[in-house]
């Protein structure tokens, strides 16, 4: 993947009011990859996430995807950036308002002119991706925490979108659930080359889907580690690091 | 007959000859390109008399789930007429793709059938619903009260935090607004009331007019609409939000009692912030009154005395008892539908309205009962 990375992060300063979050982050997404971000609880994740998409502006630093910056450019270009994206947030975020079909069929039927019957069913294909297609007809307040993060995981990809930030995909779901998940991740990947930033702890899913990691330390607010998981297990000079890869020991052996 | 359309870089042909339809998609199928697509596969596959299906995929660069809905939308076409589909040239990693859509995972399900309830049921569900509603208000009424002695028996027991913040949000941060809607209803009264008395020269009269209506009535009535506007909507969405994010049941389940931690401090402190915020209303209002006297060229001090002579204490403090039993209802009323509210987001939109639309309809009915009261009583 020697070619030019598609998310630009340089020097990337995050604050909350007077409280740093994130200390002058570089790192380089490349095209095709799928890319894990790592971390304790709290240590910024789904705050470098909120940068990464935009909707933050950073304190400092800047973030680009090919050669426009998410943090200035506005106006149409700024749309047409948004649309190369799909975002799941880590709580789910479906419009409560509406069916599960209908959060789908928002954003095809604002952005595409595909007819009713093509939306319906491309709705309805994304939710049997993830196994809810039963439940089309269902208000988000009437599903389970999980059930909620499959049906937000799928209208992020309801336009297909190039590149997919997922803010911890598999957390809540059963084991097998996840392990479907990340096999849909890596197929969808490798056969449209999407691009995947995913937050994650869940050890098996890491090894099995990332192909480089980065992870942040609550404590310095920067980058510790920066690699291939296998490789940051057994030969990362940080001790915390290899504590965190060797938690649930020898996972990765079986996926 | 032969179609063929191009749509940006994606196209499709379609060929019948005697009832075998050759299609041929090619390019780069996309959520962008499928929409213009669609129409013309669909009018190729409604012709009639189709015997064999066959689709050449072999020029297509890029398919997307919207092209993977196409290719579906295909099969779905070919199992619906009982004929043979080939898919040809299609790679093997879209191939892979449209494996990951067995026909199985997104089947429609039969149409939600809601069944129209007849009216006798109808009107059925609303008269129950209507008496729990009133069974869940007096048992809601009596938990609050043994709270509220239990309160009183314990006033440390009171989170004296939150009654300030909220004794400071429905009450101090409500004086603005009151007292400009107070002196615009004075002002706008004694203009009423100077044509009327104009007529019979009898102006003077107007302190009179002005100075009961606003105690006896208006300045209660206007403090409590706001007090529901403001207060009793806030504290519905505040306690249906949280009802909605499980903090309610968070309480319950750690044993400690809803009632005492979050409806107790707001019920009180709104309830003694509105006679207060009353108070303010009705001088605002006489200020608004003796402006148009101003105008009228009569001395400040002839207004005053004139009305310090009409209004009896017993007027001032019935219009407070007045906004007392308003501040309760409302703030009773916000709190329960705030801890009744359904699940998700238009639930806590809902709550709110009804916790001010039946705030006011208790207001009115309570300010009914009220002008009995003190006409038998002759205040
Ligand atoms: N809206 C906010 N205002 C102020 N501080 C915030 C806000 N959101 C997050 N923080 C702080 O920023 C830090 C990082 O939060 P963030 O949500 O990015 O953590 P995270 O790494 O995603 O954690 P988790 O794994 O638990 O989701 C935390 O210390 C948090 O207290
Ligand atoms: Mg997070």
């Amino acid at each position: 993947m020697q070619n030019k990375p598609i998310i630009t992060v340089e020097g990337m300063t995050a604050r909350y009011g007077d409280v740093l979050v994130l200390d002058e982050l570089t790192f380089e997404v490349a095209r095709g990859e799928i890319f894990v971000i790592l971390g304790g609880s709290g240590c910024g994740k789904s705050t470098l996430l909120k940068h990464m998409i935009g909707l933050y502006e950073p304190y400092a630093g800047d973030i680009k995807i090919d050669d426009a910056s998410v943090v200035t450019t506005q106006g149409a270009e700024r749309d047409a950036l948004i649309r190369r994206f799909g975002v799941m947030y880590q709580s789910g975020a479906l419009f409560g308002s509406m069916t599960l079909l209908e959060n789908i069929c928002l954003p095809l039927e604002e952005f595409t002119d595909l007819g009713k019957e093509a939306r319906e069913l491309i709705a309805r294909m994304k939710l049997g991706l993830v196994g809810l297609a039963d439940y089309a007809h269902h208000m988000p307040s009437a599903i389970s925490g999980g059930m909620k993060k499959r049906a937000a995981i799928a209208r992020a990809m309801a336009l297909d979108p190039e590149i997919l930030f997922l803010d911890e995909p598999s957390a809540g779901l059963d084991p097998i659930t996840a392990d479907e998940l990340d096999e849909l991740i890596i197929q969808l990947s490798r056969t449209l080359n999407i691009t995947f930033v995913v937050v994650t702890h869940e050890l098996p899913s890491i090894y099995k889907i990332a192909d480089r990691v980065i992870m942040l330390d609550a404590r310095t607010k920067k980058i510790i580690a920066e690699g291939d998981p296998a490789e940051l297990r057994d030969t990362c000079d940080n001790e915390w690091v290899r504590d965190f890869f060797n938690r649930k020991g020898g996972v990765a052996n079986n996926s | 007959m032969r179609k063929q359309r191009h749509s940006a870089d994606a196209t499709f042909s379609g060929d019948t000859t005697g009832g075998r339809v050759q299609l041929t998609l090619s390019g780069r199928l996309g959520v962008e390109t499928v929409g213009r697509l669609w129409p013309d596969v669909r009018r190729v596959l409604e012709a009639k008399g189709i015997q064999s299906l066959a689709l050449d995929a072999s020029g297509v660069e890029y398919c997307d789930g919207a092209g993977m809905a196409l290719f579906v939308y295909v099969r779905r076409a070919a199992a619906r007429l009982g004929v043979e589909l080939s898919i040809g040239g299609l790679k093997d990693d879209f191939a892979g793709m449209l494996d990951l859509y067995p026909e199985a995972t997104f089947e429609e399900q039969p149409p939600e059938t809601k069944g129209v309830r007849d009216f006798i049921e109808e009107v059925g569900m609303v008269f129950a619903e209507t008496v729990c509603g009133w069974r869940d208000h007096v048992a809601f009424l009596g938990e609050l009260t043994v709270a509220m002695f239990k309160t009183l028996l314990h006033p440390a027991g009171l989170r004296i935090k939150d009654f300030l913040s909220v004794a400071e949000a429905s009450g101090a941060r409500a004086l603005p607004i009151i007292g400009m809607l107070g002196f615009l209803i004075g002002l706008i009264m004694a203009f009423q009331g100077a044509v009327l008395m104009a007529q019979f020269g009898a102006e003077i009269y107007i302190a009179d007019f002005v100075g009961m209506s606003i105690t006896r009535e208006l300045g209660p009535l206007i403090t409590a609409i706001i007090v529901a506007g403001r207060t009793g909507s806030a504290f519905a969405a505040e306690l249906g939000t949280m009802k909605v994010n499980e903090e309610i049941d968070a309480f319950t389940t750690m044993g400690l009692d809803p009632v005492r931690f979050l409806v107790v401090p707001r019920v009180l402190a709104a309830t003694l912030m509105t006679p207060l915020l009353a108070i303010f209303a009705n001088l605002f209002g006489m200020a608004g009154g003796a402006v148009v006297m101003r105008g009228l060229g009569f001395p400040l001090v002839t207004y005053v005395n004139r009305v310090v002579a009409v209004v009896s204490a017993v007027d001032f403090m019935g219009g407070l008892v007045k906004a007392l039993v308003f501040g309760l209802l409302i703030s009773t009323a916000g709190c329960l539908c705030g801890l009744r509210t359904g699940e998700g987001a238009s639930a806590v939109g809902n709550s709110a309205t009804r916790a001010v639309v039946s705030s006011i309809v208790m207001i009115v009915i309570a300010d009914g009962l009220f002008a009995v009261a003190f006409y038998f009583l002759g205040i």
